[in-house]
């Protein structure tokens, strides 16, 4: 980001939320760097920023897409590089139809399930048929169950081969450049006026500033964090930043690309080395009964071999994670133990998983380092849920409400629950912290930092690492003998580490397991330097592909720490990047198609003709003697097939996706679609909401009505949920801390002073809001750092709630919760939930407590004349979207997850 | 007793017979995200108690309020409408046409060249600024202490010796700007380690002690940069030769200053003023008074010489008049 000539920050609060990687953001602005700010606050990155733009939460696809058609319309588009990098030319099959055409929808809706068949989206291929998945369709129902979307964060989707059809002239009306701008024609700075309440002139900046800020001399780079994400269509609003960047040439070159800002020390960790239901490590996906009963299947399903790429080889990626898991005991004879794995029956995540408590399926529940009586959307069935447990183990630094809401929760208070009824035995265990105990940090940027332990952990504390391995030896000695075929997998496992005096296992142990090693031939027993090393046959292991040479020569290089001020620019030396120490990926983009840099002053990578090898001073993102013309025979597969121009060597035809024929659930192309909950009707489309959305039609689960529909004016007002520098998300590691705690002792809202005007709130004073699920108190932060937006023809007003604070005795600091006002509603492609926006009224005052609270809520659900039914049709308008009408895209009753 | 106002080394000053250089703070409010970083990183160091009342002070992202004996750094939230910002920039740009008092070059830039455009979101902004003590080249403090317990370090600093320190709290008074502070009883002890943390009531430490930061004297004697300035995430506050902290302040307004933000200033850097000039300097956005900081702040043994001087004519006077009348009754 330090290289960047322009900083966009969009749905994040990068100053805040990331202030230790914010310093890259200020070193960029010191040497001249633009920075803008968008975002519907003005907050410490706002001031820190050239310019802060506020917009409406989850309208971003409006802005970006008319983003879009400004570049494509006064034709700014970096052509040499979106000609020969991106799928810009390549043919889509004739079936598929635009959103453009259907009121909203793409082709192959399928009204009864609530999901898309993607199939019409695919491309062309050459006797009139489609490039299909290598194992046959998958309907977008059952890849929405199974988070499909969450794969794809190491690689592109399969593809059944890569022989696509292109236009390098880019005028056929299939090529994908058409598609787009045909998409895009009516996202206009009208449009973003009128549904985002940003004004022309503002626009007009913003589109200078980017595309002033791109080419061949310069970069743009893009930030976002959650408030990109946490959307029903969170996925398609970074897909949308991709479509921009790859048109201005962004992507693979310094200080270009779209920086995913994680919000831990280490949750690029947690999906690298998953703890997903979804996902085994590195992106392979967790198998699906039905879909992937063998192995073979498994195999084909994840990538063909006929692809282009690195993906090719997801089978020997997969073979060498069952022999790191199981040793000797997977076998050629048994594929590998892939029995061992348990299989996906549908959707097991965070959300289905508590609405399965609720039904008495879930005896236990392991909480590690997770707060979700405080943390998690719908507080309130997170705790209820957790009620119908058997057991449940809190394993954390402090007594958080994920292990008192029995005792001291909102529900104790209102009397849904008493404490004697309650069955559920709660463990708390306590755990060390980062300082006490040595490990791996991965952070955004994909680099893994060694921690050393700086001190033991006090009393019982015990690191996660010797928690799970002393419960698997616990488990594995009940087990010992047993000759049941299902204890196998259980007893087979590799569980071997050296423990220190304390019992703690070596973490530089299970990191070498992690990269791999090989098991044959005079190497055996060495660790494996790269992941192209690893192989199907089963001569070698590795726990997690992508971070193969972590350990290479038996060296920790997460723990190398070369200061920056001593190395080149990428500073290889200080820690490592996976994969393979690549500190930009897709960097063959940072030179032209003949392997030239694109300038002198944006030089990374380039094709070293004497040598005939690419150099530069990253690791070449690419095969390293890969001449810039090279042709391969069409015929093969796998990194061979890969040409020398095609720099995005993960996706299975080498090339940037614009337009995006597999992977994604709920449209191959970004289109604005309202929140599930919005004061404003859907002014490109008569389709509100986005239609493969995942919702929950439950009594406990009701939506406000949106714009148009009776009763929306009940819930008039946005809200969106964020975090304080101060705190930490659900507070665990913060209100227990008082110097901490006293920087932010009491949960707010942020009003601006008009709305405060409207509702006769006092500064300082108390405000009650609620949103059809809760209601909830805070005191009042009147600012102008809040505007009301003129949207449509009306005023749109955004109340600011921080999440960090919960009900309960034992923090330094308590208060009511945000979380507790959201609903559930999930994105399809990663069932991550909408909480960024949503709908609420505010009134001045303290919340009524007791039962009197309920009855609150209750008298504005029966007001606003709320069901199971609100918000959660499908389609919107039948009649305008061709798709006959009919009782199918209704909600029907049930608690079911409906689509 | 050494020199009493005007620019002086204090180190050579207070006579410590050796060339350490001066060590100061440089804090750059313009770059200042207001993290707080700062303010925790000081306590955590300094195993300072809490003393916040765990309400919301009032003060828009502030809920510490100001410097004090357990809070020696406190970082100011100020929001600005555009009225304010133009009266801003226009007092900025008043100071470098009158000409800001200065030690030799850099001269003050001629700002008719510069591009004085002003950046582009005008209409509104929020300051933040993260205060210390100013380590003062001639500290009120120091001065009036009785006891001796506040001496001036061989880093040109100012530090209380607790065990010295009687309570009597003549240095509160004593100080310009309001920094140093007797410890209340009002504060809270922090577990300072986990085995700590669920220990009821511990003894807050140095209570009735006049308290304030040390510029992390224990620090600097092993050659490390002060707590507030190793957390600062985005270099906000700098830390190191006080001579080099100036420079690169002066440098950092002038660039500023080509950037069309005449509202930058230097506080501190004077050595003509009314302390002889402070060891932490800062560059505001707005004039002094909107930070909390007083906009000339004057040490009050700076006027004792004259006090003193003219303490001792009346004194004279008297004995003469007394003379006279003595010598003309006798007459």
């Amino acid at each position: 980001m330090a290289n960047a000539d322009c900083i966009i920050i969009q749905g994040s609060n990068m100053a805040e939320c990331h202030p230790v990687g914010y310093q890259w953001v200020a070193e960029a602005k010191a040497r001249g760097a633009k920075v803008i700010h968008i975002d519907p606050r003005f907050t410490r990155t706002s001031a820190v920023s050239d310019k802060h733009i506020p917009i409406r939460a989850g309208s971003d696809v409006v802005l970006l897409g008319a983003l879009i058609n400004y570049v494509i319309t006064n034709d700014l588009w970096f052509k040499e590089y979106v000609g020969a990098y991106t799928n810009a030319a390549t043919l889509v099959h004739d079936d598929y139809r635009d959103a453009e055409d259907l009121g909203g929808l793409f082709s192959g809706f399928d009204p009864e399930k609530g999901a898309y068949d993607s199939s019409s989206w695919s491309y062309a291929e050459e006797e009139g048929g489609t490039i299909g998945e290598p194992s046959g369709p998958e309907h977008g129902a059952d890849a929405g169950a199974r988070a499909a979307g969450d794969l794809f964060g190491s690689g592109g989707p399969a593809l059944e081969h890569a022989e696509v059809q292109r236009d390098d002239t880019l005028q056929d009306p299939r090529t994908v450049f058409q598609i787009v701008k045909r998409h895009y024609a009516r996202y206009t700075p009208e449009m973003v006026e009128n549904m985002c309440g940003i004004k022309a002139a503002d626009f007009e900046y913003l589109a200078r500033a980017i595309t002033e800020n791109s080419g061949r001399e310069r970069t743009t780079c893009f930030a976002y964090a959650v408030g990109w994400t946490q959307h029903s269509l969170g996925a398609q609003f970074i897909r949308a930043a991709a479509i921009l960047q790859l048109l201005l040439g962004n992507v693979g070159r310094p200080g270009s690309g779209i920086m995913a800002l994680r919000g831990h020390a280490s949750i690029q960790g947690s999906t690298d080395i998953p703890t997903l239901f979804n996902l085994l490590p590195g992106y392979l996906p967790m198998p699906s009964a039905g879909r992937h009963d063998t192995l073979q299947e498994y195999l084909d399903a994840n990538a063909s071999k006929q692809q282009k790429g690195f993906w090719a080889d997801a089978d020997a990626y997969t073979i060498s994670l069952l022999k790191a898991w199981w040793g000797d005991a997977a076998t050629a004879e048994n594929n590998w133990a892939f029995d061992y794995l348990p299989r996906l029956t549908g959707a097991h995540g965070t959300y289905e998983t508590v609405m399965s408590m609720l039904r008495d399926e879930v005896e236990g529940y392991f909480l590690l380092g997770q707060n979700p009586a405080v943390g998690s959307a719908h507080g309130r069935m997170q705790r209820l849920g957790m009620s119908h447990l058997k057991w449940l183990v809190v394993r954390d630094l402090n007594m958080i409400e994920s292990a008192t809401w029995w005792k001291d929760g909102p529900e104790i208070e209102s009397g849904e629950l008493r404490t004697e009824d309650i069955e559920t035995e709660v463990f708390f265990l306590p755990a060390a912290t980062h300082v006490e105990k040595a490990g791996s940090f991965t952070q955004t940027q994909r680099l893994l930092q060694w921690r050393h332990q700086a001190v033991a952990p006090p009393g019982e504390c015990q690191s996660e690492l010797q928690f799970f391995y002393e419960l698997g030896q616990r488990i594995r000695a009940k087990l010992a003998g047993s000759d049941d075929d299902r204890d196998r997998p259980l007893l087979d496992l590799t569980w071997d580490y050296p423990t220190d005096e304390h019992g703690d296992p070596d973490p530089e142990a299970v990191l070498a397991e992690i990269n791999g090693r090989h098991l044959d031939g005079p190497d055996a027993g060495k660790p494996l330097s790269t992941y192209t090393e690893m192989r199907a046959d089963g001569s070698t292991s590795g726990g997690c592909w992508i971070y193969t040479g972590v350990y290479a020569d038996g060296v920790n290089h997460a723990a190398n720490r070369k200061p920056g001020r001593e190395q080149g620019p990428a500073a290889p030396e200080w820690g490592w990047a996976w994969p393979a120490n690549r500190r930009i990926l897709y960097n063959r983009a940072s030179a032209d198609p003949s392997g030239k840099p694109w300038s002198e002053r944006k030089k990374y990578i380039w094709w070293d003709e004497e040598q005939r090898r690419w150099v530069g001073d990253d690791v070449p993102d690419f095969p390293v003697d890969l001449a810039p013309g090279s042709k391969p025979d069409p015929a093969l597969g796998g990194p061979a097939a890969l040409s020398g121009d095609d720099p995005f060597i993960m996706q299975a035809d080498g090339k940037g996706w614009l337009f995006a024929p597999k992977g994604l659930v709920d449209g191959p192309l970004p289109t604005h679609y309202e929140a599930q909950e919005s004061p404003v009707a859907n002014g490109l489309y008569p389709q509100q909401q986005s239609p493969a959305r995942l919702v929950f039609p439950r009594k406990d689960n009701l939506s406000a009505p949106s714009a148009g529909t009776r009763g929306a004016d009940v819930y008039p007002f946005v809200f969106t949920t964020y975090r304080l520098t101060e705190h930490h998300t659900a507070g665990g590691m913060s209100r227990w801390l008082p110097y901490l705690s006293e920087l932010q002792p009491e949960m707010f809202c942020e009003v601006s002073p008009e709305l405060a005007a409207e509702r006769g709130l006092e500064p300082y004073g108390w405000a009650t809001i609620i949103s059809p699920r809760s209601a909830i108190e805070a005191k009042v932060l009147v600012t102008d750092r809040m505007r009301p937006l003129a949207v449509g023809g009306h005023t749109v007003h955004q109340i600011g709630l921080p999440y960090h604070w919960g009900v309960g005795n034992n923090a330094v600091v308590s208060g009511d919760a945000a979380n507790d006002l959201l609903g559930v509603t999930l994105d399809p492609n990663v069932q991550i939930q909408e909480s960024k926006v949503a709908s609420c009224d505010i009134r001045p005052g303290r919340r009524p407590r007791g039962e009197e609270l309920l009855a609150l809520v209750a008298e504005y659900q029966a007001r606003a004349g709320v069901t199971i039914e609100t918000g959660n049709r499908a389609i919107t308008d039948p009649e305008a979207e061709g798709i006959a009408p009919g009782p199918s895209g209704d909600a029907s009753a049930g608690d079911g997850p409906q689509t | 007793m050494g020199q009493l106002s005007g620019p002086t080394d204090p180190t050579a000053d207070a006579h410590w017979e050796h060339n350490h250089p001066r060590k100061g703070f440089f804090t750059d409010t313009s770059i200042c995200i207001g993290c707080k970083a700062c303010e925790v990183a000081c306590k955590e160091w300094n195993h300072n108690p809490q003393d916040g009342n765990l309400e919301l002070l009032g003060s828009s992202y502030d809920n510490t309020g100001s410097l004090g004996a357990s809070t020696w750094r406190h970082v100011a939230f100020i929001e600005q409408g555009q009225e304010r910002i133009a009266e801003a920039r226009e007092s900025g740009r008043a100071l470098v046409s009158l000409g800001m008092p200065r030690i030799g070059p850099p001269a003050a830039p001629d700002l008719a060249e510069a591009d004085t455009t002003p950046p582009d979101t005008a209409d509104f902004r929020w300051l933040m600024s993260s205060d210390v003590c100013k380590h003062c080249t001639h500290a009120g403090c120091l001065d009036v202490c009785p006891t001796g317990a506040l001496f001036r370090t061989e880093f040109g600093t100012v530090v209380v010796q607790d065990d010295v320190c009687n309570g009597c709290g003549t240095c509160v008074a004593g100080c310009p700007f309001g920094v140093i502070e007797r410890r209340s009883n009002g504060t809270i002890k922090v577990a300072t380690s986990r085995e700590d943390q669920h220990d009821n009531h511990p003894a807050v430490p140095n209570v009735g002690i006049a308290q304030k930061c040390t510029l992390c004297y224990d620090r600097l004697v092993d050659d490390q940069t002060p707590a507030c300035a190793k957390a600062c995430p985005t270099t906000s506050i700098k830390f190191g030769d006080h001579d080099d902290m100036v420079e690169t302040a002066r440098e950092r307004v002038a660039n500023l200053h080509a950037q069309g933000m005449t509202e930058a200033r230097l506080y501190g850097a004077n050595e003509n003023d009314g302390v002889g000039g402070i060891g932490s300097v800062f560059l505001l956005l707005d004039e002094p008074e909107v930070y909390g900081l007083p906009p000339d702040p004057r040490v009050p043994t700076a006027d004792l010489p004259r006090m003193y001087q003219r303490a001792g004519l009346a004194v004279a006077g008297m004995a003469a008049a007394a003379a006279l009348a003595f010598l003309g009754g006798r007459a």
